[in-house]
């Protein structure tokens, strides 16, 4: 009975009005295993997951769980009987404190058993999770969330652990200390399934995955056994032709920035300090870094949401911009795409071609005398839904019903087809699947070559080593200067993401003097 | 001396309808609902209470019928938001024209009407104690009701798990959600007991502090409930609290010339509005504490995307 797996699904069958969402789908997680789900944007893999954890109730088949019969009504079922899930956009709440959102998550006679204070500090110190009961969710971040989702999991003593996502809002050394007590729990006979797009993560982590196209099971292997290209094509079901770069004569400087000092209006943000680069056209300049080390900042600065002190600090084509806004750089030809896609970068509530115009710059000009130009507006979106492959169903849905691969790609084509001069991207496929990141960044090569200035804010070195012809790191609000890809190795780049370089930097001027 | 002994025993009787009514709007908006109808919630429990009340000649009759109607006034409401996905804040504005309509229309036939002296609590040798006797133990049932409820409240909401699922729900529906919590049936609860307690504030107006039906007779007391759940931050006894002070400068107001005052009666009777726009600025200034404060999801349609 033991050697029976603790999962098994056969033939789950789900269907939404139009949309086959999982077809046939049957596969098995053994005891102890760390079973990943891979699978495209779309590809189904969330709503299997919600049918396990009994949100969704399956059209067809049939779920056993230790051997019999599974069929959650309601979250608390699947609890009870010992799945717990850790969601990608955490179910917290923020005004609650650490001991309620636990006591939340589990079932009235679990949460009223023993000091449930106690217990969760000693789940948390057995397994390095560290969390304080009494601090409020709203003041943790999101590591430390995270942290909170899992320790209150594993307080219902779970056989299987499903965790959606969960190394994409986790710094690299968070991301380590997961996999160590993922692997410890997994040692200890609770099975995982792990729902990831970072295809290497999977390699290193687990020992089968199954993969998810349209709905339907394609394949399983031994991911250890795999490259990431050739899981990334399973997923995708063609040949993946990743974008190489071409490394041409950088041209005239575009974007030059020097000298920006910006002190944060946020409680906990970071200032920026004596920001200096330049970004040639044709190049395309990574900055890497852990989250929270004045990317946001920096964002803001150079696209105009934040005005610099003197309007020399920062420079398009040799024009001093500091002082303009966003409306005023895009005018210049600068376009821009910030991390945050639903509120930020898109309307959540309008539709597709309604956000087109709102970017207008001179590449895109939807509005004229104060009039929209409907038409043109709607063949811009098209266009782009249809360079980028944006799957949705018209120009005319909300850009809050697209999923948020998909947002993306339709945010960045919307920036990448107005042929700017200047583009600055944050993140730009964070969320995204493999084909669909190998498309942005062949748009975004294809930009640089064509003689834009690109820079790319992102915590993915993979993504930056792979686009970027220099790449510089900030940490502490401070960035470093810039070296070309091909002198540069992760392990260089991680020291300095770490921040200790600066130090050194530092120390190192002071000899010099 | 008793002067001041009427005034004292007037602030209770003008507080006690926003006890009922603010207390009831607290639990509604914890869970994540904005309900505007209080007014028209109020004034239908009003009429019901008087016309059940003169029909059986028994207050304890017109007092659950007062509550009925107000219960059933946030049961429409919740029908109509959180069933039908209807806007909030519209639908709330819409509910208190009703409820001004149809309870004009159903009191037509009670006007000049009146009701007897609504008894207060006599226990023997306490409540001769002079002054502090009729102050402490000489109120009506519904004023120690309501103090009871405000505190019954304030417990439920901090101490027990149903409380805490509650807020938990106002906090962050699709959370709440996620965990498996029933979300729309959870406000509705909150929406009904909401509008019983409206129904109970309206009940004292027309079977207490003037016993008789008068058209609109609420006259804008649910708008100040309304106002004293921000201004009380969303916390019980702070409405306790916030009651009893507009209910003292609502009485000053009426008792300003027998006191000497020598401040316009209009100039009065716009304090108790002054000073919940000072309080609530003064409140907002500390954003992260207002935010930590307030529902996150108040007002917010609850889409449940299975």
């Amino acid at each position: 009975m033991s050697d029976a797996p603790i999962l098994q699904l056969k033939n789950i069958t789900k269907t939404y009005p139009g949309v086959i969402a999982n077809e046939n789908v049957s596969f098995s997680i053994a005891r102890g295993e760390i079973h990943a789900l891979l699978g495209e944007n779309g590809a189904g893999k969330s709503t299997l997951v919600k049918m396990i954890y009994g949100v969704v109730k399956p059209d067809g088949g049939e779920m056993l769980f230790n051997g019999e019969p599974y069929a959650p009504a309601k979250p608390f079922e699947a609890r009870a009987k010992g799945v717990g899930m850790v969601f990608q956009h955490f179910s917290l709440f923020e005004a609650l404190s650490v001991r309620d959102n636990i006591a939340l998550g589990l079932s009235a006679a679990e949460a009223k058993k023993g000091d449930l204070k106690k217990r969760i500090v000693e789940v948390s110190t057995t397994y390095g999770l560290k969390v304080d009961p009494d601090r409020l969710v709203g003041t943790l971040s999101v590591g430390e969330r995270q942290r909170v989702e899992i320790v209150r999991c594993l307080l219902t003593e779970p056989k299987l652990l499903i965790m959606d996502e969960p190394t994409s809002v986790l710094t690299p050394q968070e991301v380590k200390v997961l996999f160590e007590t993922l692997r410890r729990l997994a040692s200890e006979g609770v099975s995982i399934l792990y729902i990831s797009h970072k295809l290497d993560e999977i390699r290193t982590l687990c020992s089968r995955a199954t993969v998810l196209r349209g709905g339907k099971v394609v394949g399983s292997c031994d991911p250890r056994q795999e490259t990431a290209r050739g899981l990334a094509e399973m997923m995708i079901g063609q040949t993946l032709s990743t974008p190489t770069r071409e490394t041409g004569e950088p041209g005239e400087i575009r974007l030059k920035v020097q000298e920006l000092f910006m002190e944060s209006d946020e409680q906990f943000g970071v200032d920026l300090e004596n920001i200096t680069f330049a970004v040639r056209a044709g190049e395309i300049l990574g900055i890497a870094g852990v989250a929270g080390n004045g990317q946001t900042e920096l964002m803001e600065a150079l696209i105009g949401e934040r005005r610099s002190r003197h309007a020399r600090h920062i420079q398009i084509d040799g024009i001093d911009i500091g002082h303009e806004g966003p409306r005023q750089r895009r005018a210049r030809g600068m376009c821009f795409a910030p991390e945050e896609r639903l509120g930020h970068a898109a309307v959540p509530g309008m539709s597709l071609w309604e956000n087109a115009i709102l970017c207008s710059g001179p590449g895109a000009d939807f509005a004229r005398g104060g009039f929209v130009r409907h038409r043109a507006a709607t063949r811009y979106a098209d266009k782009v839904v249809a360079d980028l492959n944006v799957k949705t169903a018209s120009v005319r849905s909300a850009a809050r019903s697209l999923s948020g691969g998909n947002l993306q790609k339709f945010i960045m084509g919307r920036e990448i087809l107005q042929q700017p001069k200047v583009l600055i991207a944050s993140q730009p496929t964070w969320g995204v699947d493999a084909g669909a990141a190998a498309a942005i960044h062949r748009v975004l090569l294809d930009l640089a070559k064509s003689g834009a200035a690109v820079l790319i804010i992102s915590q993915d070195l993979d993504e930056l080593f792979t686009i970027s012809t220099r790449i510089s790191v900030i940490a502490g609000g401070y960035l470093f200067p810039s070296q070309p890809t091909e002198e540069l190795t992760v392990e260089k780049l991680g020291l300095a993401m770490g921040g200790r370089v600066k130090e050194i930097a530092s120390a190192k001027e002071a000899t010099h003097v | 001396m008793d002067l001041v002994l009427n005034i004292l025993l007037g602030v209770a009787v003008a507080a006690t309808p926003l006890v009922f009514a603010s207390i009831g709007e607290l639990i509604t908006e914890r869970s994540g609902v904005l309900n505007l109808g209080v007014e028209g919630m109020m004034v239908m429990g009003a009429i019901a209470a008087f016309a059940a009340t003169l029909a059986s000649g028994s207050y304890v009759v017109g007092i659950v019928a007062g509550a009925a109607a107000g219960a059933a006034m946030g049961a429409l409401f919740g029908l109509l938001t959180l069933s039908l996905m209807s806007n909030q804040v519209a639908t709330g504005l819409a509910l208190t024209l009703f409820g001004l309509g149809l309870s004009a229309l159903i009191g037509q036939q009670f006007a000049g009407a009146s009701l007897p002296q609504f008894p207060r609590v006599n226990i023997p040798v306490l409540t001769a104690i002079p002054f502090i006797g009729p102050l402490i133990f000489g109120q009506d049932a519904l004023v120690y009701l309501s103090i009871a409820l405000v505190l019954g409240v304030g417990w439920f909401l901090t101490k027990t798990r149903a409380g805490l699922i509650l807020r938990a729900t106002g906090e962050n529906h699709d959370a709440a959600h996620a965990i498996g919590y029933p979300v729309i049936g959870i406000r509705y609860l909150a929406v009904t007991f909401g509008g019983a307690c409206a129904g109970l504030g309206g009940a004292y107006l027309s079977l207490v502090q003037t016993p008789l039906w008068v058209e609109r007779m609420t006259a804008g007391r649910g708008w100040i409930a309304l106002a004293l759940v921000v201004f009380a931050s969303w916390k019980p006894l702070r409405v306790l609290g916030g009651a009893y002070l507009f209910g003292g400068i609502t009485i000053l107001q009426l008792h300003s010339q027998a006191l000497g005052l020598k401040i316009d009666a209009q100039i009065l009777s716009m304090l108790p509005y002054l000073a919940t726009i000072v309080v609530l600025v003064v409140i907002s200034r500390d954003a992260t504490r207002m935010k930590l404060n307030a529902p996150s999801c108040l007002g917010k349609v609850f889409y449940a995307t299975s």
